[in-house]
């Protein structure tokens, strides 16, 4: 019989912690494109897109990640759609975030003054001119710390994907637990490697949120 | 072959849902009131000139900010048991999310606390109220008032987030899900209905609280 020492216990850890990584990475990335457009559409002047986007994020925010990642793997292999643990958690997850960013980002468009809008409109920019030209580069400078600060949601819903079988920090976790029978040992670890990864994260969304409201402030 | 949406089969498990919206309303509702009175007593320690407490929720805070509830869920059903706690699923699912909702309510309630104006606090002290008077009197009612609709928002998510504890065997709704779709196999037809289950419960218990609070704190 070959028996776990804390070692191997953590260095398993650790090999699952790059699929934590990898996962968030395309999920906060995905999001950010699809929440663009979300954000695009949602601040548009015609109303149908606009009601059409708010149902949209009503949708991603009212309901559990956990049915999300359900729908996206049971539910398209029912529909006859052969989908991986992998494609529908990086499925489900981009949905999730772009919902989320695109709302956090359409506070920050709609944070700046409405003559930015009308100046350069009067200067007969289009309304994809004016976003890319005026409004978002300085909606990016708010977005920042509030973006910073939504992938520590992000890195957490990865967790999840462990439900459907997706195996990252949190299914290797209890793979271990069942081989060592030490579930303090491996949880208490594992949330330690899940501190290590969002605290930072965290910090630094704090750190530009104060800078930001220094710089503002005069 | 196009596959025919087909929800006659989810009906005749409609008291399976039942049952498992009804299980996931309660740990929300407990898990409110305990959770909000952790935050509270979280609020005053972070708040207070103490710097132990200050320094003991501020590390409670940020630890269960930055893991997966899931992980807490594991931690409290899983490990505490090796500790000599035994706990039952429930208990289990209820101590993380009262632990959860706490850390998050301490924050919340701390921004409407730092949001008094001193000059209240300069009054209250004024009158010969200790601190820990000027806090249940004079700090806290206002403090909630400002913060109400973020703390709403804040509870809706933990009652989303708690769909994680039907993996510890908690009868809640997705358990009820999970069950009804091994038995039908019609799992797209049970999650949707399933979905569209918590969308209605997310609505309602933010209705509900909005609502007290625009009766209990008396406007907008």
């Amino acid at each position: 019989m070959t028996s776990f020492s804390y070692w191997d216990i953590l260095r398993n850890l650790l090999d699952a912690g790059v699929w934590t990584v990898a996962l968030s990475l395309i999920a906060f990335f995905g999001g950010g494109i699809v929440g663009l457009v979300v954000l695009f559409l949602r601040t548009s002047k015609r109303p149908v897109l606009r009601l059409a986007m708010q149902g949209y994020i009503n949708l991603f925010q009212g309901t559990p990640l956990l049915m999300q990642l359900f729908l996206a793997f049971f539910g398209l292999a029912t529909l006859g759609i052969e989908v991986s643990p992998w494609f529908a958690a990086s499925l489900a997850l981009t949905l999730y975030t772009s919902a989320y960013l695109g709302e956090i980002w359409r506070g920050c468009v709609e944070a700046i003054p409405k003559g930015q809008w009308e100046s350069s409109a009067s200067l007969a920019m289009s309304y994809f001119e004016q976003m890319r030209h005026v409004i978002l580069p300085q909606a990016v400078r708010i977005a920042i710390p509030s973006t910073v600060g939504f992938s520590v949601q992000v890195v957490k819903g990865t967790a999840l994907a462990s439900i459907i079988g997706f195996v990252e920090l949190s299914k290797t976790s209890t793979m271990i637990t069942n081989a060592t029978f030490a579930p303090f040992t491996v949880y208490g670890t594992v949330a330690v490697l899940y501190f290590a990864l969002c605290y930072p994260l965290s910090w630094y969304a704090r750190r530009l949120e104060v800078r930001f409201n220094v710089a503002g402030s005069h | 072959m196009a596959y025919k949406l087909d929800f006659a089969d989810v009906w005749p498990y409609s008291e399976q849902l039942v049952h498992g919206a009804a299980c996931t309303l309660e740990l929300t509702a407990v898990a409110t009131v305990l959770g909000v009175a952790v935050g509270t007593a979280g609020a005053a320690a972070r708040s207070s000139r103490n710097t132990f407490w200050r320094a003991l929720f501020g590390a409670y805070v940020e630890l269960v900010r930055n893991t997966p509830f899931l992980v807490q869920l594991f931690f409290v059903f899983f490990g505490l048991p090796s500790l000599g706690v035994k706990l039952s699923e429930g208990q289990a699912a209820l101590i993380a999310m009262v632990v959860n909702l706490g850390a998050y309510s301490t924050e919340i309630i701390r921004a409407g606390v730092e949001a008094i104006p001193k000059g209240q606090l300069e009054a209250a002290a004024s009158l010969a109220m200790n601190r820990v008077q000027i806090f249940l009197r004079v700090v806290l009612k206002p403090a909630f008032e400002k913060i109400w609709p973020a703390l709403v928002s804040q509870i809706v998510i933990v009652m989303l987030g708690s769909a994680v504890v039907s993996q510890i065997a908690v009868q809640d709704l997705t358990y009820a899900g999970s069950y009804i779709q091994s038995r039908n196999f019609r799992a797209f037809e049970v999650y949707l209905v399933i979905t569209g289950l918590y969308l209605v419960m997310a609505v309602f218990v933010r209705q509900l609280l909005l609502g007290f609070g625009r009766w209990y704190f008396g406007r907008a």
